[in-house]
């Protein structure tokens, strides 16, 4: 099962930045098409043009499924477009073995005022799926996407979870593709109906090639067996490790500092730590599982002593993984004098799961709990292990003991 | 889904390859037959669901037409002279031949800019939006034809046999109509003033077309009358329905001839364009 069924070849397509001149340009592309010449001058950009994807190439086996990530306007939904035959290339050439399928735009031709039945026959056909087919699956797809006998119901009085959960349910149970696109359809409904469709999806990519685009790490490392990282309409990397390419993704995350507060304290420097010794590097790769530390400089303005801070560590989405308030060894907050100070501390063993990760300091005047001073996006920093699990903490367990009963 | 077989996409005009182009665009149109109708049905139902009145809106608007105009010339307002048919009928024939004939124009650019989102994010045979337009006109305009007939057996004209030969003018007001809706669809993708110039242009075409008025006898509007394309089409239908021969046959079969040609060329322009406007629509 080693046949090759997506291949792509320097593809690139350019956009307008301008509408006035993209519907004009529209006009011409037309006018070009009707005469037989090439789309997109073979290259040249023309006023206000861009390159969404420049060039971009790979394989994709069957079997195999190939993450696409890389911020949003990085051409990753261009190019699925393009693979999906709704716009046409500008250069390159793509070649597909074998029947495609797409989970985008679920629930597709929906019309409100129809029931959810009548709206499965509508979707369906729209997914190229015949009467009888659905008619066999209807059972199937109404248990799925747990509707009911709400499915009688029209689709308006539906709440959004249930009408995603039947666009899902329509199209995960329908479709039996050798080429599977998948874009960010895996975020839809609660919890418990995301593991399902995970493992929908996962029956269906077993056995074909699948392109799959999304900005949740945890998805792409459990699916993907390569990791094509795009920046720019350009392909940053394309590595058939997974946690490599997501690296490099985190890697792209901009940390940037942000300063908030009266004024009363101002964070000087701060360093980070590892195995007693202080990290020069902007940006350290930090392998899960070591002990880190920080150094930390700062100067509290305010008469008043017993300032409070607290140490956090945040993630690439801007949220606080990790809150660390500063004690001493009875547990009481408020030990910081005013001056100039330096802090040494250690966090112990690094625990977070892989991802790019950057420090905020808070300074907190104890009476009128003001921050006296709050930055965040300091000292950044990636923690990397083999693989990204799904949880914020990863920590391994060796059981006292393991019995086979 | 595609069929089991090899998809290649470049920058290439797919007029390079014109038999693999005229090849899947006959494959497409028999795969989009399933499609077509269920997008009919659903809009269809959609469309009578929300209405109190349901099927009469097929009516409606031409009754009004029919009834102002009725008005306008027993009035004296206007004096549209002596009809071979009572003025009333003349009227109401003529602008439910005229609604059956805009409808299906309107219709394909109609149903692609309802589609634009489905057409952005999805890839199905493009050519069912089209059929299923076909079919909705096709569908509204036998209601219209339905009372036509009941109305004029009301007022005492038989269509006697001729009315056998109607079903071919309902067809080539429907052809015609879909074809200058083809045509216009590419740019009115693009341009949303296509769309809003059509109604403007329709009533203009109207007033040129023996709808409300006589084929006038001599004068600059007599060639304007001759030549409107539509106006074979109109005079037609007519006679097929109130039992009269028609007089501009020969003009009548070139109107269709000219405009399968035309259907058959705007259906591979619609075909190539369409991956481009696509583009152009955004997400």
């Amino acid at each position: 099962m080693t046949e090759t069924l997506i291949k792509v070849e320097g593809l690139s397509k350019k956009f307008c930045r301008s509408l006035k001149k993209s519907l004009w340009y529209g006009m011409q592309d037309m006018g070009s098409e009707l005469i037989g010449k090439r789309h997109g001058k073979d290259g040249v950009l023309r006023e206000q043009e861009f390159w969404a994807t420049k060039d971009i190439s790979f394989e994709v086996k069957r079997g195999e499924c190939l993450g696409l990530i890389g911020h949003n306007g990085a051409g990753k939904t261009t190019l699925l477009r393009m693979l999906n035959g709704l716009i046409k290339p500008d250069q390159g050439r793509i070649e597909m073995h074998g029947r495609v399928g797409a989970l985008i735009a679920l629930g597709a031709g929906f019309n409100p005022i129809l029931t959810g039945r009548e709206n499965v026959y509508v979707n369906a056909a729209v997914l190229g799926m015949s009467k009888q087919h659905v008619d066999k699956k209807i059972d199937e797809i109404i248990d799925f996407a747990e509707i009911g006998e709400f499915i009688d119901a029209p689709v308006q009085t539906y709440s959004s979870g249930m009408n995603v959960r039947l666009g899902f349910a329509v199209a995960a149970i329908l479709i039996e593709p050798d080429i599977l696109f998948l874009d960010e359809v895996l975020a839809v409904g609660d919890i418990g109906f995301t593991i399902k469709c995970l493992n929908a999806v996962r029956r269906i990519t077993n056995n074909s090639a699948v392109v799959f685009v999304s900005h949740n790490m945890q998805q792409i490392s459990w699916f993907c067996t390569r990791v094509i990282v795009m920046d720019r309409g350009a392909v940053l990397i394309n590595s058939p490790n997974p946690s490599e390419g997501i690296d490099q993704y985190y890697g792209l995350a901009k940390h940037q500092q942000q300063i908030s507060g009266t004024g009363g304290a101002e964070i000087l420097d701060v360093e980070i730590v590892i195995n007693n010794q202080v990290v020069k590097d902007v940006e350290p790769t930090i392998p899960h599982g070591t002990e880190l530390g920080f150094t930390i400089k700062l100067r509290i303005n305010d008469e008043k002593s017993g300032a409070d801070m607290s140490i956090n560590i945040m993630d690439a989405a801007m949220q606080q993984i990790v809150t660390m308030p500063i004690t001493n060894q009875a547990g009481e907050l408020n030990q910081l004098p005013s001056g100039i100070l330096e802090v040494n501390m250690s966090m112990g063993l690094i625990e977070l799961t892989s991802g790019k990760y950057s420090v905020m300091i808070a300074v907190i005047d104890p009476e009128t709990k003001e921050a006296l001073t709050r930055v965040q996006g300091l000292a950044p920093f990636r923690v990397i292990s083999d693989t990204v699990r799904w949880g914020k903490i990863v920590r391994h367990v060796v059981p006292q003991e393991i019995r086979v009963l | 889904m595609s069929k089991p077989n090899i998809t290649v996409y470049t920058p290439d005009s797919m007029l390079a390859n014109p038999i693999v182009l005229i090849k899947e665009m006959i494959r497409d149109l028999l795969d989009s037959r399933e499609l077509a109708w269920r997008l009919t049905v659903r809009d269809l139902s959609a469309q009578y669901r929300q209405t109190y009145l349901g099927f009469l809106w097929a009516i409606i608007l031409p009754l009004a037409n029919t009834l102002v105009w009725i008005f306008l010339n027993s009035s004296g307002v206007v004096n549209v002279g002596d009809t071979p048919l009572p003025y009333p009928i003349y009227v109401f024939t003529g602008t439910m031949l005229w609604a059956i004939l805009i409808e299906a124009l309107n219709a394909p650019l109609q149903m692609a800019m309802a589609s634009k989102s489905m057409l952005a994010k999805i890839n199905f045979p493009r050519e069912a939006l089209l059929v299923a337009g076909i079919y909705k006109t096709l569908f509204n305009g036998l209601i219209k034809v339905a009372l036509l007939l009941a109305a004029l057996l009301l007022v005492g004209i038989y269509p006697g046999w001729n009315i056998l030969l109607f079903p071919i003018a309902f067809a080539s007001l429907i052809l015609v109509g879909t074809v200058i809706g083809l045509i216009l669809t590419p740019v009115g993708l693009l341009y949303i003033d296509v769309g809003k110039a059509i109604p403007l242009l329709a009533q203009f075409l109207m007033y040129l077309s023996p709808v409300v008025f006589l084929m006038p006898e001599e004068g600059l509007s007599a060639t304007l009358f001759q030549i409107n394309p539509f106006t074979p089409l109109i005079l037609t239908a007519r006679d097929w329905l109130t039992g009269f021969t028609p007089v501009y046959l020969d003009y009548f079969v070139l109107v269709n001839l000219l405009s399968l040609f035309l259907l058959a060329v705007f259906l591979i322009i619609f075909r190539l364009t369409m991956p481009i406007l696509i583009e152009r629509m955004g997400n």
